[in-house]
Formats: structure tokens, sequence, C-alpha cells
């Protein structure tokens, strides 16, 4: 009897795996802000104003990913409707610079390979997770990827529990004071090579807690971010296409 | 009062009030006579040596050992310190050690602009993004004289079942995962994957993130995004029913959660739990059913209570409200009249007036209060937060069970770091 409900269960459950996350858009997905190229009201300096964590910078119009929480404040205060979201999930970077967007800016460049972890990595990369003041909005959105949407164990990506075990330390917060011991503890205790992954705009950039008293980032200016995935929780795919990209995966 | 004398304790009477009052101590240094254990909450502005040397209780005696665990936890999870205090494999205490999270929201919360605070609530837990930016909301409304209509009120209300439902889910999915039932924590956290792309669909996030903001909504009420929230409620509600069934009669699930982490309706009660610990304990309180108007004043919604208060009733409560609340949005939306017009004004708030507005999250009750001053300007932001109340629970539940079953207890109970520690 329970046999037969457990095969009701998969029946109904089916094929939920993505099939081609590099396609896969979200659809309804506040993503990549598109900025018009034409020209801003005069004297105007709505948007920036607007921004809660200071992303936007004036003439050219030019808005930083690294700290944008994709609130939308700016698009609804533009009169001239320059700023605009699309769904597009593609929003991570290696360099920190590539992160900042221009007005007219046709594409974004592409994540850059790194050839010498691709050909460590490239068929399996084991990450350990820390949040430092994430507020588990980030931290759910990276436990999605071992789901049966997003399964990013197809490509040998997979979390483990100790740093010890760990290629990638993988970080979300604006990095507290009262964790800055354990996070270095668990870099310390990452056997080379390895790397650092920032995600969000918190980790990325202090995002809404840049000088907040109880933040300490002096971590991230010894260890450098090797890549960066943007985003206010980032989506999954915003991960998976960043890490794909980064280590030369399909 | 002056804080040199301060005042004499009351927790000792009143056990609920402990964390309320180590709080006011640490925030305010106020004396607070004879109180048995001014712990800080979450250790305010101090290095984590400080929080290192904190002497926590001990135990001595024959098979008597101590365990420490975190802050870093072995999972994608935030972080938090446990100290048990073991005889042999039973806890005979769990000492929490919280502040790892503190990022200093409600310092932050009066540096900008009081008006445009949404994107800084909707993070002080994350994952309650809704909950809290709707106490935000409800606050701010209120010091400004701004009165909702019913269409905005039953649209937030929609977004608030929308991420209980979701949230419930996850933590179903993490307890099946926890003891090894391997179909619910796939199927539930599919599940929650519906509920959560619905959620984006309405407003761009998957998290409600800008689906609330002073005066109005963010969200994207179409005829069509209604048949499509819907659709999504039919499917859910056909695939739930079968595998709560699964979940609630395998005998695996039974004997892991019957009558481990046992809070008793007495020992709760004296410990002040609020929201889905507290009905899993035989606490009646929910503030929706305590709503005087708005939505759930329109549209009652009673709360779902069990009284056994061990990690299967804390399961029960979660599934019986899934189902309560999709029953919920599937009536709301037929009485659902459409988007309202014109966003209503929020720009002056009332001088020297205090306002507290409470929500009902899917963790329990949100507090949130805020003060302005003879101008206006806004003076004090307090955030509550219902982990603040619960955590206590859970180092009482754990007691005289296996260390081993503190995993399953934790995740039973679901609390928020960020949310305790702001």
């Amino acid at each position: 009897m329970s046999g037969f409900k457990s095969l009701r269960v998969r029946a109904s459950q089916g094929t939920q795996y993505i099939t081609d996350l590099r396609k896969a858009v979200p659809a309804g997905f506040r993503g990549r802000p598109s900025i018009a190229g034409k020209p801003c009201a005069p004297d105007c300096t709505a948007c920036r104003d607007a921004c809660p964590t200071r992303a936007i910078e004036l003439s050219p119009v030019r808005l930083d990913l690294g700290r944008c929480v994709f609130c939308s404040a700016c698009t609804e205060v533009c009169p001239e409707d320059k700023i605009s979201f699309t769904p597009d999930p593609k929003l991570g970077a290696a360099e920190r610079e590539h992160l900042v967007i221009e007005e007219g800016m046709e594409k974004r460049a592409q994540v850059r390979a790194s050839a010498g972890l691709s050909r460590i990595f490239g068929r399996s990369l084991k990450m350990r997770q820390v949040s430092a003041g994430g507020c588990n909005a980030c931290e759910l959105e990276l436990s999605a990827l071992a789901n049966v949407n997003f399964d990013l164990q197809r490509f040998g990506i997979e979390w483990v529990a100790s740093p010890r075990h760990a290629d990638a330390l993988v970080l979300t917060g604006p990095l507290t004071r009262a964790m800055k011991n354990a996070v270095r503890l668990a870099w310390d205790a990452m056997p080379e090579p390895r790397f650092l992954v920032a995600v969000g705009a918190c980790t990325i950039s202090g995002g809404l807690y840049d000088g907040a008293t109880g933040v300490e980032r002096s971590f991230l200016s010894e260890v450098g971010p090797a890549l960066y995935v943007p985003g206010c929780p980032p989506h999954p795919l915003t991960f998976v296409n960043a890490i794909l990209d980064f280590l030369g995966i399909a | 009062m002056s804080p040199e004398t301060g005042y004499h304790e009351l927790s000792t009477d009143f056990p609920a009030l402990h964390c309320f009052e180590r709080e006011l101590h640490e925030q305010t240094g106020l004396c607070i006579a004879g109180h048995p254990w001014l712990k800080p909450i979450r250790f305010e502005g101090q290095e984590q040596e400080a929080m290192n040397r904190y002497p926590f209780h001990t135990i001595e005696g024959k098979e008597v050992h101590e365990v420490a665990v975190g802050p870093i936890h072995a999972g994608v999870i935030e972080p938090g310190s446990f100290r048990f205090m073991c005889q042999g494999e039973k806890v005979h205490h769990l000492e929490i050690h919280h502040g790892y999270q503190h990022r200093g929201v409600e310092r932050r919360l009066l540096e900008g602009d009081p008006l445009s605070l949404t994107p800084l609530v909707e993070t002080i837990a994350g994952d309650t993004s809704i909950g809290h930016a709707w106490a935000y909301c409800a606050a701010l409304e209120a010091l400004a004289g701004c009165e909702l209509d019913v269409e905005t009120d039953v649209a937030r209300a929609v977004a608030l079942e929308l991420e209980r439902v979701a949230m419930h889910l996850a933590t179903l999915s993490g307890m099946a995962a926890d003891i090894g039932f391997l179909q619910g924590a796939t199927t539930y956290g599919r599940l929650r994957t519906t509920v959560i792309n619905t959620t984006m669909r309405l407003c761009g996030s998957r998290f409600g993130r800008g689906a609330l903001r002073p005066g109005r909504v963010g969200m994207r009420m179409s005829p069509e995004a209604l048949e499509g929230i819907r659709a999504s409620i039919g499917d859910l509600r056909e695939d739930l029913s079968i595998i709560d069934d699964c979940f609630l009669s395998a005998k695996t699930v039974q004997h892991r959660l019957s009558g481990v982490g046992v809070l008793t309706p007495a020992r709760a009660s004296e410990l002040g739990m609020v929201g889905v610990a507290g009905r899993a304990s035989g606490i009646a309180v929910d503030a929706r059913h305590r709503a005087a108007a708005g939505a759930y004043a329109a549209l009652a919604i009673e709360p779902r209570i069990f009284t056994e208060g061990d990690c299967l009733a804390r399961a029960r409560v979660r599934i019986a409200e899934i189902e309560a609340s999709l029953v919920w949005i599937s009536e709301a939306l037929r009485m659902y009249p459409g988007p309202s017009g014109a966003a209503k004004a929020v720009d002056s708030l009332a001088p020297r007036a205090l306002s507290i507005a409470l929500v009902e999250g899917f963790r329990g009750e949100i507090v949130h209060c805020l003060e302005t001053d003879d101008e206006g300007r806004l003076t004090h932001y307090k955030v509550q937060d219902p982990s603040l109340r619960n955590w206590m629970g859970l180092a009482i539940a754990v007691r005289d069970n296996d260390i081993s079953d503190f995993p399953i207890c934790n995740k039973s109970f679901d609390l928020s770091y960020c949310g305790n520690d702001l």
C-alpha cells in the first residue's frame, strides 16, 4: 500500500530537473538591469538619490551590480524610463570592474574562464559555504542548487561539510565582526589550490550593511574573490552560469 | 528610574521575560538587580574573542562531557554556537550562544530615510522578507495616518501566506532529509520551488523582495497572474495530499519524530513561546486570528493547535497550516476585486508618536515598534523576530534527549539566527 503511494508521488513528480541550465530564463525574475542610451532629464539625479546602496553613478549612467539589491527604486523614480530590469540571470564576473553596467552597453562581458582552475576542477569541484551575516536568502538559494530542479551535481559540483574537503569557499553575508575569526579558520583549513566566491551584494560590497556597526570586512581585502555572483539574493541560475563559465564547462 | 539603580528582575517569576531583560541590559546597560543570567543575547559590538571568553555553564561528574558545535555548521546554513552538557549520550542542558550574525540592523534603520527602509527591512531575516516588510509598512502607515484599501491588504496577505507555505515546505523538506526520508525531502523541496516561483512571477523575487512598499504593493495582480496562482495552488494541493499521507503514515517518520524534543504546554506557556512552536505545544496564539481589521478580519483563519509538543507536532502544525493557507488564498482571490487604484501617500510622520505593528510570519509573531520625536523624525526602531522568543524553547526541549537527536529538534523549531542577532 505504501509502495503504491510512493509510486504515485514519483509519477506526479515526473522529471523536474531543468534540462538546459544555460538556456533557462526565470519568468518574471528581476535580473540584469539594462540602461537605455537615451539622454537623462536635465540635472536629474533621481535614480542616484533613490538607490539604497549607492550603486549608481551619473553621466554616463553606470550601475554597479556588486552593490545593486534589485529593489527597482531607480526605475520607479526615473522620468525617462532609462533603467529597466530584464529576467536575464547571467550576472556573474571574474573581475570586480566587470560588474559595472553602463548606459548604451550592448553586451556584458562573459565570466572569463580560468584555464588553470578549469584543468584542475573542471570535472569535480567541492564547495564549502560559510555565511557571515547572511540573511538566509542567499543561503537558501545556494541550497537550492542541489535540489531536483537545478541538480548542480550533474557537473560534479557539490557542497561538502568540511573545509578540509573543499576547493572553493562560497561566502555570503557582509562579514560580521563576530565571524571574522571563523571565516579565517575555514579558509586556512582548506588545502591549495583553492579559491573564494563572493555571493550576493552583501559579500561583494557590503551592500545594505556597508559600514554597519557589526561589520568587519578585512578578510576580503586579504583574500580577494576569484568569482563574483551578484544579486539580493542571486537566483540559482546566476550562480550556475557564473561557475560553469568560470570553470569552462559546457 | 536611574540606569544605576535599575529595578529588581522579573525573569525568575516570569521566565518568558528572560530574553527581554537580557536584551534591555545589553542594549542600555540598565541595572537589573538579582537577575540570574544576564548573558548577552547577541554580544553587540564585541569581538569574537569576547564571545569565546564568555563562561558557559559547566557540568561535573562521572560520564559527564561537553560538546561544542559551531559557529560554522556542517551545512549551507547560518552560523550560531551550541554548547551541550551531556551525561553519556543524554543532553543534560544546552546553552545557546548567539551573536555571530549581528550586523547592526537597528542602528542602521535609524540612519536612512525612514520612508525608504523596505530593502533593508527585507533582509532583517531574509527568509521572512514579506513578514518583516509588512510589519514595517504597517507601523509606518499608522504613523503617517495612512489607511489602506482592502485590495492592498488582501494582496499583502496573499504574499504573506505564500511565504508561509514556501518556508513551511522548506522546513518539512529539511526535517525529512534529517531523518533520511528522502522522498519527503525531494518532494517537499520541489513543491517549495513551485511556490517561490509563483511569488517571483508576482513581484520579481523568489523571496518577495519588492512585493510590499509603504502605502502600496509592488505586485503584478493582473487576471493572468491570479489565474497563475490558482493553477499553482491546484497542483500543490493535489501533490501535497499524497506526500503528506506518505510522510505521516511512514513508520520511520513516526519513530524518529514522535516523543522527540518534547516541550510540554506548561513549559511552553511559561517560556512565552509564539508561532508554530507555541501552537505545537497547545498555545492558541496566532496574530492573524486576533486581527481586528483587514484581510484576516474579512476572511478568518483559525489557528492549528496540537498539544504533544514534540517534533512530530511541529511538523503537523506546518502541514495543517500549509493546507489552511492554500485554502485561504483560494477563497481570498475569489473575493478579490482586482488591483486597487493609486498608492496611498506616506509622507510625514506624526510627532511624539509610538506605533507597534504585529504580523504573524511563518515562524510566529513579528513585532516592529517605531517612535518619533517632536519633529516627526524616527528616534527608535525596535525589531522583534519570533526567534528571539523561541530559542530558549529549543534549549529546554532537547534536555534528556539523545544528543544525536539535536539536528532534528533544531530543524523542527527552524528558528532564525540573523533575526535573533539583528
